[in-house]
């Protein structure tokens, strides 16, 4: 099931993918994308890599156990949640902070970023577990 | 009485731990529960006397209006005084009948459960809360009829009396909401002074009809009567309490309490004087054709109560004050009765056939002058507790010639029993195959009480009359009413009446053997009873349950999708059919090349998919359809939507792919016919859901939620892609909810593969 | 429009049934995910199809100037598309894992709760 052109392919388009499920993932909240949409783009990059080599190598290069990533989303997610209860708010209500940058400039931290990374989280590390499972399959 | 019926139902609760802790004499540590309660209603005794009801109610469901209110006038007096006073005396009995049985512990526990259920049924003065403590002793009693568990009589004796009480039950819920609507209250106290208002009410009948099935189903009247007798298969100590003196009397206890809101009416006359007398002259003749111990004084149990209820029909002072007295007078001899039946059959090995019996009067001396009080009281001799009620009864029946024969008839049949049961295992020469000795100390307690209390309670009549029959023919009354009872009335012609039945009870008697020829031949009859007719709804039920399971539950996935898929048609159908049709189609987007193209593909990409018969034809095909619907996604305002489903459409091919290594191809093709039948659903369900389609276009919210998410995503929200604030702001709850469902399907796919005969792998 | 996309949604829908209905395991899953796919627009054209744009605003504007697509039934099929997916890999492993046991993809022959 392995041909030396995925291989080769797969080599160059990983890392790319990869970033580009990051940014995906931040761009969300103003552009199309968002958690959703990037976890399943950063899980396709790992599931081109499992076809193109095998499920020990995917393994290996991402080190993590595919549930530990999804417990951690899961975590990110539901902590989100926690900060706007101590300013009298209901669970999950949208809290921002402005985050001072380099030379005056600010940017908005708010907790849906992190309750999208969360989500981003939880996708990436079901699908890791569903092809993992699959692809070791005997 | 709140605290009290607590302690009653905590006791109940610690018995098997006491009987585990210590086991000697734990009837005798628990009996204090019942004793407190006995004791306090006793002090009482005198405020309810003059006419002062003791009320208290604690807020339960505020809410709802539901308190828990308690009211003890004349007629709860009387019965809670039965109730814990025989309680305290089956609690003792129970201790030597189960003496060295593992499972005493657990059989007072059931026992005291039901004597605070029936303390609160007699209590309680919220009607809902009445109901409460009337299915729980249901409840016991199905607990206490099957306690032999193993036998399969008792656990279907028990099923019976739990099926027709609690049918019965929700005769009388239905019945009771019916009654506070139409008085406008839930209290019983409120109640029963609104009675003109019930009885003019439109539902009246209705009223009437619920409520009397609910008490003749508990109080075993005809055509309910069939589940007392073989409620018999219960131990003995809760046959004495709960199927002669006290649950069994729940029925007319309601019926005599609703007296002043319902009675007085000719429909309440003649249903319950029918019924009753139907019930009394019944019970006394079947009764005439039983030679088990047990199944003999059932049946006059059943007569009993159908002649309370037959007094409580005619509702006039005189018979209502009869009724209180018969009540009084069948407590004690029936209850001593019963203990003593069972002390014979528990010291004989288990004997319990009448006619295998005789001579027991050396072996057991003090249960043979017991036996001897009670039954004669039973059959109405002088100077007993029972021929005063008797008397009282004849008397209040005195404008009433045809209940005068049937008191006769059935008055005869109880001097039968109660020498039958009093004197026949008492008298004559002891077969030689029986063994006998004197019952323990523990179960002379009751029946010597009780004998003796047959005998007390008739020389103290006048008193007795006054402080509890007084009060308690008050409370059914609605007014009060004066009672004198006598020992010796003078010589009337009651007292003539009552000797001739006494006269045709000997007689019956000498001829015992006439009437047991008689019954056997009878004993065909038994299949075109109303028991009968229990037996065939019951199997009828068990049979239906079993056709519609084994014709839904197939087993076969097809089967549950067709008639799923089938309903939810027709459902749709009929809703279209009621609303009309179609209205006009408005405001419909127009026809664009590119769309129709787009869609066009979709409907030949689904067919194939269909149609294939190659696994990755049909996968790639689903592909098309997955990646037209991005490109519709796009043109119709939806990136995000697009970009997901083409990541989606790209992985599910692969984890298809993945997956069909391991599956063999198509094999299987269903019949042709099947086919044929399943394509014919298909179309329908396609036409139902396009014509669903088109019907939802014209439902349109007044101000979709939408419009808010538009205004507010960036001023509150800070975010200019408005699905993704909805998705991680607005309604972050659900989509953590969703997430949540992911990370579990793909435990649940990781448990399926990996974790499979206990050992894990894979995992680094 | 509309009454294109209604008759696209049934032969999905139809489609999908016919092919759960069939014997072979496989043929069950996709139909699976053709019901999914029907479902999904049937969502999409319930919400009222507009050809505006999305739900997105413009750099540096604050109110959206013309009506834009329904956020709401995007929001609720973005979600529906990914849990669908879900569902069809937990069905996939689930009929992998029991053809495995029970040694048949016949859905006729799966009558028996034992093994």
């Amino acid at each position: 099931m392995t041909s030396i052109i995925l291989r080769t392919a797969t080599r160059y388009m990983f890392p790319p993918l990869l970033v580009f499920s990051i940014y995906i993932l931040l761009r969300g909240h103003h552009y199309p994308g968002g958690g959703f949409v990037g976890g399943l783009f950063a899980g396709s990059a790992f599931a081109l890599y499992t076809l193109a080599f095998d499920v020990a190598d995917a393994r290996r290069l991402i080190r993590i156990d595919p549930r530990d990533i999804t417990a951690a989303g899961l975590a990110a997610a539901l902590l989100s949640g926690i900060p706007p209860l101590f300013t009298d708010h209901a669970f999950l209500t949208g809290t921002w902070w402005e985050v001072p940058l380099f030379s005056g400039a600010t940017m908005d931290i708010g907790t849906p970023l992190i309750f999208d990374i969360g989500v981003y989280l939880v996708v990436f590390g079901v699908l890791l577990t569903l092809v993992f499972v699959l692809g070791e399959e005997e | 009485m709140l605290i009290l019926l607590s302690i009653c139902f905590i006791a109940a609760l610690s018995a098997p731990w006491v009987y585990r802790i210590c086991p000697k004499y734990t009837g005798a540590k628990l009996v204090a529960a019942p004793l407190a309660m006995f004791v306090w209603l006793l002090k009482k005794l005198s405020d309810v006397m003059h006419g002062h009801p003791v009320e208290q109610q604690f807020s339960w469901v505020k809410s709802l209006g539901l308190e828990l209110a308690f009211y003890l006038d004349g007629l709860s007096l009387l019965f809670s005084l039965l109730i814990s006073g025989i309680g305290i005396l089956i609690i003792l009995y129970t201790q030597g009948y189960f003496k060295g049985h593992p499972q005493q512990g657990r059989f007072l526990m059931y026992i005291m459960a039901f004597m605070a259920s029936m303390l609160g049924v007699v209590l309680a003065d919220h009607l809902l809360l009445v109901f409460i403590f009337w299915e729980l002793t249901s409840f016991t009693s199905y607990l206490l009829i099957g306690f032999n568990h193993e036998s399969a009589a008792a656990r279907n004796a028990a099923l019976q009396a739990m099926l027709v009480t609690v049918l019965g039950g929700l005769f009388l819920l239905a019945g009771i909401i019916l009654m506070a609507g139409a008085a406008d209250t839930w209290r019983l106290s409120e109640l029963i002074q609104r009675g003109d208002l019930l009885v003019a009410h439109k539902n009246y009948l209705p009223i009437l009809i619920l409520v009397c099935i609910g008490a003749f189903t508990k109080s075993a009247q005809f055509p309910f009567h069939f589940w007392l007798p073989n409620a018999m298969q219960a131990p003995t100590p809760a046959s004495a309490y709960l199927h002669s003196s006290t649950m069994v009397k729940a029925g007319v206890y309601l019926l005599a309490r609703l007296h002043p809101a319902l009675g007085g009416t000719e429909e309440w006359g003649m249903i319950l004087t029918t019924i009753g007398t139907a019930t009394f002259l019944l019970g006394a003749i079947m009764a005439l054709g039983q030679h088990v111990l047990k199944r003999l004084l059932a049946y006059t149990t059943v007569s009993a109560l159908g002649a309370m209820i037959m007094l409580l029909g005619v509702g006039t002072a005189y018979t209502i004050k009869a009724m209180a007295a018969f009540v009084l007078a069948h407590a004690f001899y029936k209850a001593a009765l019963f203990m003593i039946a069972g002390g014979i059959t528990h010291e004989t090995g288990g004997e319990t056939s009448i006619d295998k019996l005789g001579g027991l009067r050396r072996a057991m001396p003090v249960s043979f002058a017991c036996a001897l009080l009670a039954g004669l009281s039973m059959g109405g001799f002088p100077p007993f507790f029972g021929f005063v009620a008797k008397e009282t009864w004849l008397h209040a029946l005195g404008d009433y010639p045809i209940l005068i024969g049937a008191t006769v008839i059935g008055g005869a049949a109880y001097v039968l029993v109660g020498l039958s049961t009093g004197w026949k295992p008492f008298a004559g020469k002891m077969p030689a195959e029986l063994h006998a000795h004197e019952v323990p100390l523990s179960m002379r307690i009751g029946p010597v009480t009780l004998g003796l209390g047959c005998l007390v309670l008739a020389f103290f009549c006048g008193p007795i009359g006054h402080a509890l029959v007084e009060p308690a023919a008050s409370s059914i009354a609605g007014e009060h009413v004066h009672v004198h009872l006598h020992l010796w009335a003078g010589f009337n012609k009651y007292l003539v009446i009552s000797f001739i039945t006494l006269g045709l009870g000997l007689v019956c008697y000498l001829a015992r053997s006439l009437f047991l020829k008689t019954a056997a031949r009878l004993g065909v009859l038994a299949r075109i009873g109303p028991e009968a007719v229990y037996q065939l709804i019951y199997a009828s039920v068990l049979k239906f349950a079993g056709w519609q399971t084994r014709a839904l539950q197939t087993g076969i996935l097809r089967d549950y999708i067709r008639v799923t898929v089938l309903t939810a048609v027709a459902l749709v159908g009929a809703a279209f059919y009621r609303a009309g049709g179609f209205q006009q189609w408005e405001n419909l987007s127009p026809i664009s090349l590119r769309i129709a193209l787009v869609a066009v593909l979709m409907i030949l990409a689904a067919l194939a998919t269909v149609h294939s018969k190659s696994r990755l034809q049909s996968i790639l095909a689903m592909g098309v359809v997955g990646y037209s619907m991005a490109m519709l996604f796009t043109f119709f305002g939806a990136p995000d939507l697009a970009m997901t489903q083409l990541v989606i459409e790209t992985l599910t091919v692969i984890l298809m792919a993945l997956a069909f290594y391991h599956l063999p191809a198509f094999r299987h093709s269903s019949s042709v016919r099947s086919r044929l039948f399943d394509g014919t659903i298909a179309i329908g369900v396609g036409v139902a859901v396009t014509l669903l389609v088109l019907a939802a276009l014209h439902v349109q919210t007044p101000t979709p939620v939408s419009d808010y998410y538009l205004d507010h995503s960036y001023d509150m929200a800070h975010g200019r892609n408005v699905v993704n604030v909805i998705l991680v702001d607005f309604r972050a709850l659900d989509t953590l909810g969703e997430i949540t469902v992911l990370a579990i399907a793909a435990l649940g796919a990781f448990a399926l593969l990996k974790l499979r005969s206990g050992k894990e792998e894979g995992a680094p | 429009m509309e009454v294109l996309l209604a008759i696209v949604i049934g032969v999905l829908y139809g489609g999908g049934l016919y092919l759960m209905m069939r014997r072979n395991l496989i043929q069950l899953i996709i139909g699976l995910g053709l019901l999914s796919h029907g479902a999904n627009l049937l969502i999409f054209t319930a919400g009222g199809l507009r050809k505006g744009g999305a739900p997105i605003l413009a750099e540096g504007e604050k109110a959206f100037a013309a009506l834009p697509s329904d956020p709401l039934p995007q929001a609720l099929i973005l979600t529906a598309i990914v849990i669908s997916f879900a569902v069809t890999a937990f069905a996939l492993v689930l009929f992998l894992r029991t053809y495995e046991v029970v040694g048949t993809d016949d859905v006729d022959e799966l009558k028996e709760t034992d093994t």
